[in-house]
């Protein structure tokens, strides 16, 4: 773990994996569409229930690429490990993006299922803050020169930020308005039909391995590009 | 303690007087008030509706207003460096000036609104319950304003890049603070100023932490 944190380590271990994960995430993504495609139409939402393959996993992912960004913040702080300032840096943007497909997919659900894009749900709502948590965390990052400095002010702030996580999680219980309630990880379990169930859960692995197989790539960019960077001030490019 | 008091006085002084912005701070949250009911109409019905959101949501931005410089000013000046080096830790330092800022800013908005509660023809009871949840919910505004103050000290720009980051962070505060006189008015249980205030009480409990390490990181040690 701690030998991996170097970034020479990493580059090469990282650069082995790569191609794999790349795989990986091609065939879940091919198996999770045929499935999510093929399964009977809902007997209630008709085929619009298809939207949901899409909408939960970036959702998830969403909440769980914050998770992930805020370990990673304390660990630069905490350890001053140069490698999880650019672990933050590198997550905020990909969080963003799964968050707003979240929220795309989501109103294109909502419209045929509720009748209306976009209501003032807590779920919904808690959701839109997740995005702006993000996008504060990448202007603050972009706004400070020193690229140290940068990460660690950024990785303050999405630690400070994690307090959304349980408030989005626990939203549909606290204000029961008109996104549904927990219906997956549930007392009693899912209360989902299995058809759809596992498609759902290749999606959810798919979603994950895209979101780990590009935070890599970021990250592996952004060594470079700082490799480069000294190459150019020194002269030797 | 004589430390930590003497700091809260100084910053009052200078945010009471001529270029500390406290009092400009609330002739924005007056005008701002005076705004909402010439557009969208004198309908007393509605404006009771929406009174406390808007007073809230013009609290928020009053208070983020006058944030900016609330660590700034001593960073560019030096005191910072001085005050990081006195015996008091940079914590109390950042609890002094998120006090300060209290007493100048949230404080003083508390009682203007309830002049302009009655104004937007609020009910005593609906005044009181605004008057409650913006004591309570204030000092976590100037909490986690305090935050974005301090990790945004050392950037030029950093009054427009802060509320920005600091508003998601506030957002509870706002739908507690107005929901609790929407309750109120409702005539239903009213369980949002004890969310409010548990929400409150963490955030300045724990905000100043977080501050420090803003300034810490700021100061380059």
């Amino acid at each position: 773990m701690f030998t991996l944190a170097n970034p020479k380590h990493f580059m090469a271990a990282s650069g082995k994996i790569l191609p794999w994960l790349a795989a990986v995430t091609a065939v879940l993504f091919a198996a999770g569409l045929t499935l999510a495609l093929s399964v009977p139409p809902d007997y209630q939402q008709g085929d619009a229930v298809r939207i949901m393959f899409l909408h939960v996993p970036a959702a998830w992912v969403a909440m769980m690429a914050y998770g992930l960004m805020a370990l990673a913040a304390a660990a630069g702080l905490i350890l001053r490990q140069p490698l999880a300032d650019v672990a933050v840096k590198t997550a905020a943007p990909l969080g963003a993006v799964f968050t707003a497909l979240g929220l795309i997919t989501g109103s294109l659900w909502g419209r045929p299922m509720w009748g209306a894009f976009w209501v003032w749900d807590g779920r919904l709502t808690s959701f839109l803050l997740l995005l702006f948590l993000y996008l504060g965390v990448m202007a603050l990052g972009n706004a400070i020169e020193d690229e140290t400095r940068a990460a660690r002010a950024a990785g303050i702030l999405a630690i400070v930020g994690a307090v959304n996580l349980p408030i989005i999680h626990f939203s549909v219980t606290w204000w029961t308005t008109l996104h549904q309630g927990a219906s997956i990880l549930k007392k009693g379990g899912p209360a989902i039909a299995p058809v759809f169930l596992w498609p759902l859960a290749v999606m959810a692995l798919a979603y994950t391995m895209l979101f780990v197989t590009l935070w890599i790539v970021r990250i592996r960019t952004t060594i470079l590009e700082r490799k480069a960077a000294v190459l150019r001030i020194t002269g030797r490019a | 303690m004589s430390a930590l008091r003497r700091l809260v006085a100084r910053d009052l002084v200078l945010a009471i007087r001529a270029g500390g912005g406290a009092a400009l701070a609330l002739a924005f949250f007056a005008a701002v008030a005076t705004l909402v009911p010439l557009g969208v109409g004198p309908d007393l019905k509605l404006l009771v509706r929406i009174a406390a959101g808007v007073l809230w949501v013009a609290a928020v931005l009053a208070a983020l207003l006058s944030l900016d410089r609330l660590f700034q000013a001593d960073f560019e000046d030096g005191s910072l460096d001085l005050m990081a080096l006195s015996p008091l830790s940079l914590e109390a330092v950042a609890l002094a000036k998120i006090a300060a800022h209290w007493l100048s800013t949230g404080l003083p908005l508390t009682l203007i609104a309830a002049v302009l509660a009655v104004a937007y023809g609020l009910p005593a009871s609906g005044t009181v319950a605004l008057v409650a949840s913006l004591l309570i919910g204030t000092p976590a505004v100037s909490a986690i304003g305090g935050i974005g103050a301090a990790l945004t000290l050392s950037i030029r720009r950093g009054g427009l890049i802060l509320p920005f980051i600091v508003l998601p962070l506030i957002a509870p505060v706002v739908i507690f603070g107005s929901g609790a006189v929407l309750a109120e008015l409702d005539g239903l249980a009213n369980g949002a100023l004890w969310f409010l205030a548990a929400f409150s009480l963490l955030a300045v409990a724990l905000s100043p932490f977080a501050a420090a390490a803003g300034v810490r990181l700021n100061l380059g040690s």
